[in-house]
């Protein structure tokens, strides 16, 4: 499976839950396939979609799902000490890892050669690290999503993109709308 | 008058409830304020961008934010500042330990002083400098302006407002 494939399918487990969403293809992506408030979608800042969505778990009760991929992760590989150290239940980061950078034209990551983003982020500390293939995904991340224990899912799937126009909202709209799902 | 309490002060007395810090040897003593109080979640982070990511997730999650960190991040965090923090239209006063100006004893330090202004004023960022003890006056009132406008906001703050290095 591709990252689209995989978001069109567990687009109806994220639905009722706040997401922040990874730059590029994969915001476009969810933006396609089930567009609601509760997405916060990244324009621009390659690799934070894990923090941001950490700080906003931490500032509320409400479950939170940070999409992000592989490449981003290895651009912001210091945010999984963080996650690890402060800890809430309410966070799950899930990681699409299709071992390529997807949004660039599919060039391939070290996350795609020797390097185990499930080994580093359990090195980092974090204590539920799953990692699975992408048809096996959906009940991992509802479980994950109902567990009181914040969990990080390594999603090994193919690389690959569909063509999709890119997101014009206004980014003070995505972000006004989100603010208010926050708050519902 | 103990600049630390009074910074941190500010910061509650203006429900700044979330604060991310990368460590300074001049800021040191704020960190540690950050630390102690009930009122604040103190998370350090590894890398100024990362907590700038932070900030712009506990700011939606309906906490005011603040990030302490060196004048160096700001190379750093360009590009969060411009498609993050602005471009999402997001409050952030960023405490800033000024280094390389007047009583700085590293060299290297220099080198990034002598752009800080220069880039915070090429991003447009609202951006103060407390030189002499009784400018943290100001802070409360910087605090106010942040959260009134929704931008980032820089507060420098040098050698000599810190009272120098000591015998370096």
């Amino acid at each position: 499976m591709i990252r689209s494939e995989i978001l069109k399918e567990i687009a109806p487990i994220l639905n009722p839950h706040l997401v922040v969403c990874n730059i590029g293809l994969p915001s476009q992506e969810l933006h396609m396939i089930d567009d609601n408030e509760r997405n916060f979608y990244m324009l621009g800042t390659m690799g934070l979609s894990s923090s941001i969505g950490f700080g906003l778990a931490l500032a509320q009760d409400k479950p939170v799902i940070s999409i992000d991929g592989d490449g981003s992760v290895l651009t912001n590989l210091g945010t999984l000490p963080t996650i690890a150290n402060n800890a809430t239940g309410n966070y799950t980061l899930l990681i699409i890892d299709n071992g390529s950078y997807g949004s660039t034209g599919d060039q391939p990551t070290y996350a795609g050669m020797k390097t185990s983003l499930t080994a580093v982020a359990k090195a980092c500390g974090c204590e539920n690290v799953i990692e699975v293939q992408d048809k096996d995904l959906g009940p991992v991340l509802q479980s994950a999503i109902d567990s009181d224990e914040m969990t990080i899912i390594v999603c090994k799937c193919d690389s690959g993109n569909i063509k999709l126009p890119v997101i014009t909202l206004d980014p003070v709209v995505i972000r006004h709308r989100f603010m208010e799902a926050v708050k519902a | 008058m103990n600049i630390d309490k009074k910074i941190v002060d500010d910061l509650v007395a203006n429900d700044v409830s979330f604060v991310t810090t990368v460590p300074c040897k001049q800021l040191a003593g704020v960190i540690e304020e950050v630390e102690n109080r009930d009122e604040i979640f103190h998370i350090p982070s590894n890398k100024e961008d990362e907590g700038m990511g932070l900030c712009a997730g506990a700011f939606m999650g309906g906490k005011r934010p603040a990030i302490i960190m060196q004048n160096t991040a700001i190379g750093v965090t360009i590009n969060t500042l411009a498609t993050l923090t602005q471009f999402y239209r997001m409050p952030l006063p960023m405490i800033i330990s000024y280094r390389g100006e007047l009583r700085e004893p590293v060299a290297c330090q220099v080198e990034m002083a002598v752009h800080t202004k220069a880039l915070l004023a090429q991003l447009n960022i609202p951006t103060y400098h407390f030189h002499w003890q009784k400018d943290v006056e100001e802070f409360d009132n910087i605090l106010k302006y942040t959260f009134m406008c929704n931008k980032p906001v820089a507060i420098l703050t040098d050698a000599n407002f810190w009272g120098g290095y000591g015998d370096q």
